[in-house]
């Protein structure tokens, strides 16, 4: 028990952590896209799997879940970060040559792009999740029209560009914290370099997936 | 060949420093960095003014003293090369070069281009070790070690405690160097009856010296003159958590 105090407050024990919460992130991100891939079969079949989806008590196990993965994520992140910048006397845009042509885009601007899909994440629940309710009957089962919440949507083309932004920073985030991950959790070795090239492709499919998505409702409906 | 020097120059540890501007007029390409700086120190003694500050001892790669920020970059632009075997025929006629100290929290600078890396030592104090009984040397063969893992040990045991990693990392983070003197001993038998202490002792020790977190970007990795990998941070993650979650 001690030990693992121990770990868990070392900065070792802390991006472990943050690289588990990663993980789990990505998990979700990974189901959610694929759930949402019903958009292209039509509003029927998007509609039931969402309300099937929120029907089960298990909804709520699951959302206390993610807000947890969120929060000691974006927390320890935060505190590491705060650590890092005390440790380097100078501004991040005085950071080494060294550092600026060999680290990728994606893995210095990890916080940036972090919060900036949090501040994504929150507006997205606010336009959807917690957004108007149009209802529909399918079946003869009332339920919630979400098809038509996300066709309206993405009818304004700055909002579906701003989809469409935010899915790139996804991208990025996803492409260098996928691979970081299984790094930080001490599982890369020599014999296993195709992990290196596994978060482009992860995040390559989450991202497009989810940049489809909004591009296709606005294309199909206008 | 002529070169223009841009040298950090700092009077003690509580001063600010700024940079200073040097011509070195006939420079010879088959001169050391070292050298070349040597040459200007000749020069500044000779009018009087104060020679410029530089660690250096070995001067052939093996030492880790000479740690100098050339042009944005830790020992300089070649890769795998220390500053001390970093030569002049690498720059060209009338260049400008900037020469600065390695910039951390955790090495201050002491004066000039010599920084304070004494947070290394006390991390290999901490734990950078492994005991052994003194008396006759033991048989050669009685321990046998494969091929494979001796050589990663050897390679993990390249490191030259510089601090290049620490000077190239944004987070000025020290897992490279930890890492890597973790690794030489963990590899080996010899070293494993000590393992789970040393690792938690020497992280404990990084984090207390002010070193930031390893946030994955490589660049450690990259301005290391020993070409020390990032396969031995992973295997310290994995080292730090077995030691959590065994004895
Ligand atoms: S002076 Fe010894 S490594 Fe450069």
């Amino acid at each position: 028990m001690m030990k693992c105090k121990s770990f868990l407050s070392s900065s070792v024990g802390q991006k472990f952590l943050v690289a588990l919460t990663g993980l789990g992130l990505s998990g979700f991100v990974l189901t959610h896209m694929l759930g949402n891939l019903l958009l292209f079969v039509g509003p029927n079949a998007y509609n039931l799997y969402g309300h099937k989806l929120t029907s089960t008590p298990l909804i709520y196990v699951a959302e206390v879940v993610l807000v947890t993965l969120f929060v000691v994520h974006v927390g320890l992140t935060l505190k590491l970060q705060k650590a890092n910048r005390a440790s380097r006397p100078i501004a991040p845009s005085q950071l080494p040559n060294v550092c600026v042509k060999r680290a990728s885009f994606a893995s210095r601007t990890m916080a940036l792009s972090g919060l900036m899909i949090l501040s994504f994440a929150i507006l997205h629940l606010v336009t959807f999740k917690f957004g108007p309710y149009y209802a529909v009957t399918v079946d003869g089962v009332e339920m919630r029209d979400l098809y038509k919440l996300v066709q309206e949507s993405f009818q304004k083309e700055w909002y579906t560009g701003f989809y469409l932004v935010c899915m790139v920073i996804l991208f990025t985030h996803l492409s260098h914290g996928f691979t970081a991950a299984f790094q930080s959790l001490g599982l890369s070795n020599t014999h296993n370099t195709w992990l290196k090239r596994i978060g482009f492709v992860f995040a390559l499919v989450v991202a497009g997936g989810f940049f489809s998505q909004p591009l296709y409702m606005y294309l199909a409906h206008h | 060949m002529k070169l223009n020097l841009k040298i950090w120059r700092q009077k003690s540890p509580s001063e600010q420093g700024q940079f200073k501007d040097y011509v070195v007029n006939n420079a010879n390409e088959d001169m050391s960095f070292l050298e070349m700086l040597d040459f200007l120190n000749m020069d500044l003694v000779r009018k009087g003014e104060e020679a410029v500050q530089f660690d250096h001892d070995c001067r052939e790669g093996i030492c880790g003293s000479c740690s100098l920020m050339i042009n944005g970059s830790p020992h300089g632009p070649e890769t795998g090369t220390a500053t001390c075997q970093l030569h002049i025929r690498k720059f060209k006629d009338g260049d400008t070069i900037v020469i600065e100290p390695f910039r951390a929290k955790a090495f201050p600078v002491l004066r000039d281009l010599c920084v304070d890396r004494t947070a290394f030592d006390r991390i290999m104090a901490a734990g950078g070790f492994c005991s052994v009984n003194t008396g006759n040397a033991p048989e050669a063969n009685s321990i046998l070690i494969g091929k494979e893992v001796a050589e990663n040990a050897m390679d993990s045991a390249a490191c030259i405690g510089c601090g290049a990693c620490v000077a190239a990392c944004k987070n000025a983070s020290a897992m490279l160097f930890v890492s890597a003197k973790v690794s030489q001993f963990a590899l080996l038998p010899q070293g494993k009856p000590e393992r789970s202490r040393r690792v938690r002792q020497m992280v404990a020790q990084m984090d207390k010296e002010m070193f930031g977190s390893c946030s994955n970007t490589g660049a450690c990795e990259a301005a290391c003159p020993k070409e020390i990998s990032l396969e031995n941070m992973a295997r310290l993650n994995r080292e730090m958590l077995r030691a959590s979650v065994t004895e």
